[in-house]
């Protein structure tokens, strides 16, 4: 029997805990407001599809850029539930159904092409999320380009900042059990990995759809969160974006993607008034960090790592 | 079979411009390994310096053709020294992520200075068409088939006869060995920058009196499908390139001729999910060996 109430998990939980209360306070007093609101939930949700797709990407190194497609699967399965059933349990049943809805997909895609490497990998997950967006805008039950509206809104701090949560300690904890450390050594060396008689198929699906489940997850806050889904809204650019947000705060780094999916939104909510020449300092801003640190800003270490100096030996580099 | 031929004519002219464009990024991809997103931004700036030009400087359309391939050139050259030359020695994924800066960049540029809005192209060659039975063949598409057929005639010529071309295919095998045999890598990798970017914005001006209208991100979906062209011809390989666009191209507009015009995207990019995972190497791309 594992210890669960470590002194470590304790302080741990009593952070998690006070920053939701910090938050709702701040919210219900009113310094937090509705404007404030939506880069929370952007945050929020950025944070769930960069750590998701770190896990495919940064540690088990397979270069995917279709996480725009899994997030558009759980947003229109989780909103044409909570469609039909307009109430919370309907809400989170849609989460649930368009998480795995997107995992089955990401585990029929996987298997034919996780055995490409690299750039080719890129480019198949990249016609594969042009594909599902192809199939979004002609479908019926999707209404096309036009897109569905009108989707009752549930997502809220609470259900946010709950998955977001759960998105993290899942995921970090699968990381640090005896598959993640599989996963890691095959982004480090793949012959090597299988030569050491890993499986590296079944790891790399495997890592694909954890990842696809929880862009699927994120993709039903979306869709609860914004009312209104177009196909479009999900096209490689989205991919993309949240590819950036990885990089940005290293590959291989849990705390990197949540540090850098706040900075990102907080430079993109400072920049709003100068639409014009956002687009252009971000792109400027992207290739400047890839000249001067392509290690992103936390390279592989975690916010723990920061204070365990003890510990230091054990760290997977 | 009348709509058939016609739909192969269609087809091949869509498709040399997509093999004109598919040639720029295998050659990047086999002299530096890097997949170069911003190459369909530099065919949307070639396709803005040719309407600047027939527009602005009453051009006819050779010398239209020529300003913005020279123009794409000197822009193909900077984009790498600038950004692609300091990332030589980095990680895959750091210079694929410099490559999607780079075309976010020129994207929001030209919007920032041209616009948002879609322009149409000015009308420089004529559009008699010729009727061969049933088959009816423009002007434009002659024009387009026969600048793409001239431009490749000439690529072999520079890759295969010169001195050059003989340094590129020499990088391309092995920079390093090359470098050791005296030739200058950088220089070398940067004339591949300007002769594929040239070729770009040759495409560029082509799509423009083609279709009609350009605009800032009219790059993206192109610049795509000719990589989907350029794997599926084998990557690193010219012929391959231009097989493979002019096969994407037929695809294209049999997809739309006969099927959903709204699958057409999707259709090519099935087409080169199934390509990668039955042969990954490409038609005429080499298979390599891996070596641990």
């Amino acid at each position: 029997m594992m210890k669960v109430l470590t002194k470590n998990n304790l302080l741990i939980l009593g952070v998690i805990l006070l920053t939701f209360a910090i938050v709702q306070v701040l919210m219900s007093v009113g310094v937090i407001t509705s404007f404030h609101e939506i880069t929370i939930a952007t945050i929020c949700i950025n944070i769930i599809l960069a750590v998701s797709l770190n896990l495919v990407t940064g540690f088990t190194g397979q270069f995917s850029l279709g996480h725009a497609g899994f997030m558009s699967i759980g947003a229109y399965v989780c909103a044409l539930i909570v469609m039909r059933y307009n109430s919370v349990e309907g809400f989170l049943l849609g989460t649930l159904a368009g998480a795995l809805a997107a995992t089955i997909v990401g585990i029929l895609i996987g298997i034919p092409t996780l055995r490409l490497k690299g750039d080719y990998l890129a480019i198949a997950t990249l016609g594969m999320a042009e594909i599902i967006r192809v199939v979004f805008l002609n479908l019926e039950i999707t209404n096309g380009a036009a897109g569905l509206s009108g989707i009752p809104r549930y997502t809220n701090w609470f259900w946010m900042y709950l998955f977001v949560v759960l998105t993290i300690v899942l995921i970090n904890n699968f990381i640090r059990s005896s598959y993640g450390r599989a996963c890691i050594s095959i982004r480090e060396d793949e012959i090597a990995a299988e030569s050491m008689g890993i499986n590296t198929t079944k790891y790399k699906v495997m890592a694909f759809a954890i990842g696809s489940f929880f862009a699927g997850v994120a993709g039903a806050l979306f869709a609860s969160y914004f009312y209104f889904l177009k196909p479009n809204t999900f096209g490689f650019l989205k991919s993309i974006d949240i590819l950036v947000i990885v990089v940005l705060g290293g590959m291989g780094s849990i705390t990197g993607s949540v540090v850098a999916a706040i900075l990102l939104a907080l430079i993109s909510t400072f920049l709003q008034s100068f639409t014009e020449i956002r687009m252009i300092l971000y792109a400027v801003l992207l290739v400047a960090i890839m000249i001067f640190r392509p290690q992103g800003l936390m390279g592989t270490k975690e916010i723990t790592d920061l204070f365990q100096f003890r510990k230091k030996n054990e760290r997977i580099e | 079979m009348d709509q058939f031929l016609q739909q192969v004519v269609n087809g091949i002219s869509l498709g040399s411009i997509y093999a004109l464009i598919a040639l720029g990024y295998t050659m990047v991809y086999g002299i530096i390994k890097l997949i170069n997103f911003a190459h369909g931004d530099v065919y949307m700036i070639g396709a803005f310096v040719g309407f600047a030009a027939i527009t602005y400087a009453k051009m006819s359309f050779l010398p239209a053709l020529l300003v913005a391939m020279i123009i794409c050139a000197i822009l193909g050259v900077i984009i790498e020294r600038v950004a692609y030359k300091p990332l030589r020695n980095s990680t895959r994924i750091a210079a694929l992520i410099t490559a999607i800066g780079v075309s976010l960049l020129l994207e929001y540029v030209m919007m920032f200075f041209v616009g948002a809005e879609v322009r149409s192209y000015p009308k420089v060659l004529s559009d008699t068409a010729y009727h061969l039975g049933s088959v009816v063949i423009n002007m434009q598409q002659l024009y387009i088939v026969l600048t793409a057929i001239a431009l490749m005639i000439l690529l072999q010529f520079i890759v295969h006869r010169t001195k050059t071309g003989k340094a590129m295919r020499a990088v391309s095998i092995d920079p390093d060995a090359a470098q050791l045999m005296g030739i200058k890598v950088d220089s070398t990798i940067s004339y591949t920058f300007a002769i594929g970017s040239a070729f770009a914005g040759a495409a560029g001006v082509l799509v423009g009196i083609y279709y009609n209208s350009i605009d800032p991100l009219m790059g993206i979906m192109p610049g795509l499908k000719a990589f989907v062209a350029a794997v599926f011809g084998g990557i690193g390989s010219i012929p391959g390139a231009m097989i493979g666009g002019l096969a994407i191209g037929t695809m294209e507009t049999f997809v739309s001729g006969y099927g959903n015009s709204m699958y057409r995207d999707a259709a090519v990019f099935l087409f080169l999910i199934i390509i990668l995972i039955i042969r990954p190497s490409g038609l005429l791309g080499k298979n390599t060996r891996e070596k641990v």
